[in-house]
């Protein structure tokens, strides 16, 4: 009886060493727990909120791939900040389900574990932490852990230091490491907190109006870098100008009052009837 | 480590070179220089002097949560009080049958209200280090049961400071209160002595002096190590955009209660060195005045600095004992008008003056 | 109760009114008679005096009764006098009015005997039985239970016909019930016990607590009695329920009073204004100054203290915001140092000018007093005054913010400034007026705290926790939240009161309303939506 179990545990042991096979929990992956067997990333399924009786999100039904680059465009009011609001936990919906790959359910999660979970936010009004450095900036949002003790004990070590100044590197504010956050001008800081959202080295990056207050060369580095982010993570971008939309999108989803009006390539959603009367018929 | 911590801090470095030369000089002024020579300092002012240096302590625990993680407590006179209470409680057991009902078991109060026996949670306090355990613990304890509330459900900003000031006062209504066993409108008082030495004698005066004066340098410091590292940052980041510090993953909560527990902690420990300079602790230390008062300290010295808490709280307190001295009925209004003038004119204290001064000149 | 208190006023109107058909003659007659030496003469002027129809009869026969009435040594004369204070006033008997010091000189008393005392009093109870104020005929009935004879008894059941007032009647039904448990016969005494059972009065309770103790009492009247005693009780309970229910509404007008203003400056506004206690103790000290001003007329200087109030209170709350607050708007926790410095201020001005003393402000006559509901369950009437009077300001600061340019104005500027200001609007001016209004709000309050508590220079601070508490636990920026707060948070402290003292019930109220703004940190009405957030 008690050869058997010893064999049993010894060969469950030994499965674990094959080297043709490589385990779930093997995997590099930041959060082990997230299963993307069904290239699915995000999934959002008839979610609802109202406040006041007004309903600003209404049975939503949203899939983001795996390493795919979404556009989301709508008019003033279709519910797309409310939208980032419930995928990052600031609002709960009234109804729905919303799961990040098949397991992780994100209406559980507060917004750290969200954040730790492998979900980056960039804010529509850049937020980044005015009275820290850049460099402190993007030290805070370093991945890694994020309790209280292990904070207070946590030093820079070479591999840390060597990323920050990667993402310096990246986002053109090298010689500004030094500086306080709260001069830098508004596209620094837009850049700033794209650096911040890299160095939480998330898996979906929930983007809120990226470009506003760039210059046209500013513009299109950030497409450059956006389009570069797809393909390792996924990528949201919620957008007003629609040139820039058009330089990056592969598939653009149209919200209107609270839900989807449209799916399809740029070309597809800009011909569809639909999406047209939105935009510019009346009411 | 020290050094390190005071690196890029040229005030932290004044401030504990300052406590260093008073401790220092303060005790060979006081018992070796006799009294009638004009380097002399009297019993009296050292005590005065002592009694300032537990405010500076109190004043930078209320710097680190208010200047560093944007909690304006209005309760911090709760946690001081709290630790003055526990020590009073430890003062109280050592008077024995030396007090006016000569009961050796029972204080004073006790015996008046008729009480036969002595109330649970006195018990272990004639031992100094349970009491001196408690004065960390119960401030600490205390803070962290309202901080897990508070701080879990998000509230900010200006309901928090309501709350905490309701906090404070829901302890003094309790506290005024006879049944609660510690001495009602009285409080604990006619204390005789500390770990066997007599609170009078000129020694005592000046060890309870000496013992201030290395709190602060070690709450300082222990405040400064926590400003210094990540989690001081994190504290910042929270205190400017707070759900942007969630975003990123940090539990928001956590960091303000360990820090504002901590910071309770740093307010008992004041508050159990004042009670024994002062001889007494009663109610009115809970009083929501009291606690206002404190940050006012901070605004006058200058928030986020810590040094500049001490600063505020001995420039404020000695311009208190000067006032109630000369025209007692001016002080209210001095005090209000400080309140305003800083909060209009100086938003970043003297410190922040005095900085602004040396960057133009 | 508004309707019980309009027939009260019509009646008291009625009686101030003379009676008319007073015969003279008979008067005259009665007080020659009254002279006489002998008693059974004297006493013959008690019925004609009763049915003289005078308006004053009745109280010339107390007067009588108890030894008011004097007889000059010279002429004869019949004279009032009244003790007031330490001087004896002299009082013509008919009219009631002072005589003048000339007409002094030596008096003797007007004795009379006992059977004469029987007499007088009860033509006195007749004649308060007859009397056109309930109140009266309430006390009439009131001094005759349990002291009934026959007659009385008859005369009560002649009342019992046509009583129009139900407490009057209650009373009477009392007084002949308590007569039968004299009774020899056990059915009448049963239906009597069971009778009694809806009695509050506490001769009632007294009398039955005795039945069920005798000795003397059969089994079937004890277990009657102690039925009935049960009866008492648990009205008497209700009626201490009503009676905690209506202190906890008392409370609670005074906390939507106080915490009112704090809603329009706090809720609408956003500003912490620390100094907004002592803005209602501006109020209640304003009050006391035009007390001060016209001494000898409490109801019109309280009537004027109410806009004067709101001028002092509201101009000094203008000049605050003006000089302080408007530099710090977006600063919320300066906000609050620098009002509370303001309020350190003001206090110490108030003790400079006034003295640290408790000042008392008079009561005027209409306030003063009761109104009672049944013989368990009385209301004081200052305290019904202040609640009519706390919803007559909410309903006029829900009128001023939903009808007025202003109030339009300042929801426009509450909701969306910068847009506000596009559309013309001067932000600036709108501020001002707002705090303004707010401030002398709280004034407002101040004059019925004065009606409540001494008023001194800590009047406020003892309310400004309790009145964010209110605003807080209500729902910021939500006028009717605050209602409904302050009155529930007053029922609550006051239910809990006898059970746990004043000092803890306060303490588990905070407690409560700390845990409940864990739960719930937009209080019980919450504004929703993505403008909160910000």
């Amino acid at each position: 009886m008690s050869g058997n179990l010893l064999r049993e545990g010894l060969d469950s042991v030994r499965a674990t060493m094959r080297r043709d096979r490589v385990f779930d929990f093997m995997l590099p992956a930041d959060n082990p727990r997230l299963d993307i067997s069904h290239n699915t990333l995000l999934y959002l399924e008839d979610v609802s909120v109202s406040f006041d009786g007004f309903r600003a999100i209404n049975n939503l039904n949203l899939y983001i791939d795996d390493g795919e680059l979404r556009c989301i465009i709508g008019p003033n009011g279709a519910g797309k900040t409310t939208m980032m609001d419930i995928i990052t936990g600031k609002t709960r919906p009234d109804s729905g389900t919303v799961y990040f790959g098949q397991r992780i359910n994100l209406l559980k999660l507060s917004e750290p574990e969200i954040a730790r979970a492998g979900i980056g936010r960039k804010f529509q009004k850049p937020t980044v932490f005015e009275n820290l450095s850049v460099m402190e900036n993007l030290e805070l949002a370093m991945a890694g852990e994020k309790g209280v003790w292990r904070t207070f004990r946590a030093r820079l070590d070479a591999a840390a230091n060597e990323r920050i100044d990667e993402v310096l590197e990246l986002i053109g504010l090298v010689s500004e490491r030094r500086r306080s956050a709260g001069v830098l001008s508004h596209g620094q800081k837009q850049w700033l907190e794209i650096g911040m959202l890299l160095m939480q080295r998330p898996r979906l990056l929930l983007v809120d109006e990226p470009v506003a207050g760039m210059t046209h060369q500013e513009m299109d580095r950030t497409a450059e870098l956006l389009t570069s982010l797809a393909g390792d993570h996924s990528v949201v971008v919620v957008e007003h100008d629609m040139e820039f939309v058009r330089s990056i999108a592969r598939k653009v989803t149209v919200l209107h009052q609270g839900s989807v009006l449209a799916e399809g390539s740029m070309d597809e959603v800009q011909n569809d009837p639909k999406v047209v009367e939105v935009y510019l018929g009346g009411d | 480590m020290i050094l390190e911590l005071l690196k890029n801090d040229r005030g932290g470095r004044n401030l504990l070179s300052v406590l260093a030369i008073v401790a220092i000089l303060v005790p060979v002024c006081n018992l070796l220089i006799p009294a009638d020579n004009p380097l002399h300092i009297s019993t009296y002012s050292v005590t005065l002097m002592g009694k300032y240096l537990t405010y500076a302590l109190l004043a930078v625990a209320v710097d680190l949560v208010w200047g560093y993680l944007g909690i304006l407590s209005l309760g911090h006179g709760a946690f001081f009080a709290l630790g003055g209470y526990a020590m009073g409680m430890y003062l109280m057991r050592q008077i024995g049958d030396r007090g006016v009902y000569g009961n050796p078991e029972l204080p004073d109060f006790m015996v008046f209200l008729n009480w036969q026996e002595l109330p649970w949670f006195w018990q272990g306090f004639d031992q100094f280090w349970f009491a001196a355990l408690m004065v960390l613990l119960i401030p600490g304890v205390v803070a962290f049961g309202f901080g897990w509330f508070a701080f879990r459900s998000r509230v900010t900003g200006v309901y928090l400071s309501i709350i905490t000031q309701a906090l404070t006062y829901a302890f003094m209504l309790a506290f005024y209160r006879n049944e609660m066993g510690f001495g009602g409108n009285n409080g604990l008082t006619d204390f005789k002595d500390l770990l066997g030495f007599s609170l009078q004698s000129d020694t005592m005066r000046v060890a309870l002096f000496v013992a201030s004066a290395l709190a602060l340098a070690v709450g300082y410091l222990a405040c400064r190590a926590i400003t210094t590292s990540r989690l001081g940052r994190v504290a910042v980041a929270i205190r400017d955009a707070e759900a942007r510090a969630r975003f990123i993953g940090y539990r928001v909560e956590e960091v303000k209660l360990w820090i504002f527990a901590f910071s309770a902690l740093l307010a008992g420990v004041a508050g159990a060195l004042y009670v024994p300079q002062v001889g007494i602790i009663n109610p009115n230390e809970f009083s929501p005045l009291a606690s206002i008062e404190m940050v006012i300290w901070v605004a006058v010295g200058g928030r986020a600095t810590l040094y500049g808490a001490v600063v505020g709280a001995v420039l404020v307190n000695y311009a208190k004992t000067v006032f109630t001295g000369v025209m007692p009925e001016a002080w209210l209004f001095a005090l209000g008008g400080l309140f305003v003038l800083v909060t209009l004119f100086l938003p970043q204290g003297i410190v922040g003056l005095l900085k602004r001064k040396e960057a133009s000149a | 109760m508004t309707k019980r208190l309009t027939t009260l006023l019509c009646l008291c109107l009625l009686l101030a009114a003379p009676i008319a058909s007073a015969d003279p003659a008979d008067l005259t007659t009665a007080f020659s008679l009254l002279g006489e030496r002998s008693f059974t003469k004297k006493a013959e002027a008690i019925p004609l005096i009763a049915n003289s129809g005078h308006p004053r009869a009745r109280q010339l026969l107390s007067a009588l009764l108890e030894g008011q009435l004097k007889q000059r040594k010279t002429d004869g004369r019949l004279v009032w006098v009244e003790q007031q204070g330490d001087t004896e006033v002299l009082l013509d008997p008919l009219t009631g009015a002072p005589l003048a010091e000339a007409e002094g000189g030596q008096f003797t008393r007007l004795t009379i005997n006992n059977q004469m005392r029987v007499q007088l009093r009860n033509a006195i109870a007749d004649m308060s039985l007859a009397d056109a104020d309930p109140a009266v005929r309430l006390a009439a009935v009131r001094e005759m239970t349990g002291e009934l004879d026959d007659e009385r008894a008859a005369a009560l059941e002649r009342q019992l016909a046509d009583e129009s007032s139900s407490a009057v009647k209650a009373a009477i039904e009392t007084a002949l019930a308590l007569r039968q448990l004299q009774s020899a016969d056990d059915a009448t005494r049963l239906a009597a016990i069971q009778q009694l059972g809806s009695s509050l009065e506490p001769q009632a309770q007294l009398r039955l607590t005795t039945l069920v103790e005798s000795e003397e009492s059969s089994p079937a009247v004890k277990r009657a009695a102690q039925e009935s005693l049960r009866g008492i009780e648990q009205r008497k309970q209700l009626a201490a329920l009503a009676e905690t229910l209506f202190f906890g509404l008392s409370l609670g007008s005074v906390l939507v009073l106080a915490a009112i203003g704090l809603a329009i400056t706090f809720g609408v506004m956003g500003v912490i204004n620390m100094a907004h206690g002592e803005l209602m103790m501006l109020g209640a000290y304003t009050t006391y100054v035009v007390q001060q001003l016209l001494p000898n007329q409490i109801g019109l200087s309280l009537a004027l203290s109410i806009p004067a109030a709101f001028v002092v209170a509201g101009l000094v709350g203008v000049a605050i915001e003006r000089g302080v607050i408007r530099f710090l708007y977006g600063r919320p926790l300066e906000t609050l140092l620098a009002t509370f410095g303001i309020s350190l201020v003001l206090q110490q001005l108030v003790r400079t000018i006034f003295s640290p003393l408790n000042r008392t402000v008079a009561t005027p006559e209409f306030m003063s007093g009761t109104l009672e509901i049944n013989a368990a369950l009385s209301l004081t009437l200052n305290r019904l005054y202040i609640f009519a009077f706390c919803l007559l300001v909410f309903a006029a600061l829900v009128l001023v913010l939903k009808r007025t340019r202003l109030g339009l104005q300042v929801r426009a500027v509450s909701q969306n400034r910068a847009m506000a200001r596009a559309m013309g609007v001067r932000s600036e001016w709108v501020d001002a007026l707002t705090f303004g209004l707010g401030s002398g709000i709280a004034g407002v309050a101040g004059v019925a705290l004065s009606q409540l508590t001494n008023v001194g220079p800590n009047l406020g601070q003892a309310y400004i926790i309790d009145s964010f508490m209110v605003v807080v636990f209500g729902g910021v920026g939500n006028l009717w939240g605050t209602l409904i707060a302050g009155l529930s948070l007053g029922v609550a402290n006051k239910v809990l009161e006898p059970w746990a003292g004043a000092v803890l019930a306060k303490i588990l109220v905070l407690v409560f309303i700390i845990l409940f703004i864990q739960k719930r940190p937009r209080g019980l009405f919450p504004q929703k939506g993505r403008a909160v957030e910000a």
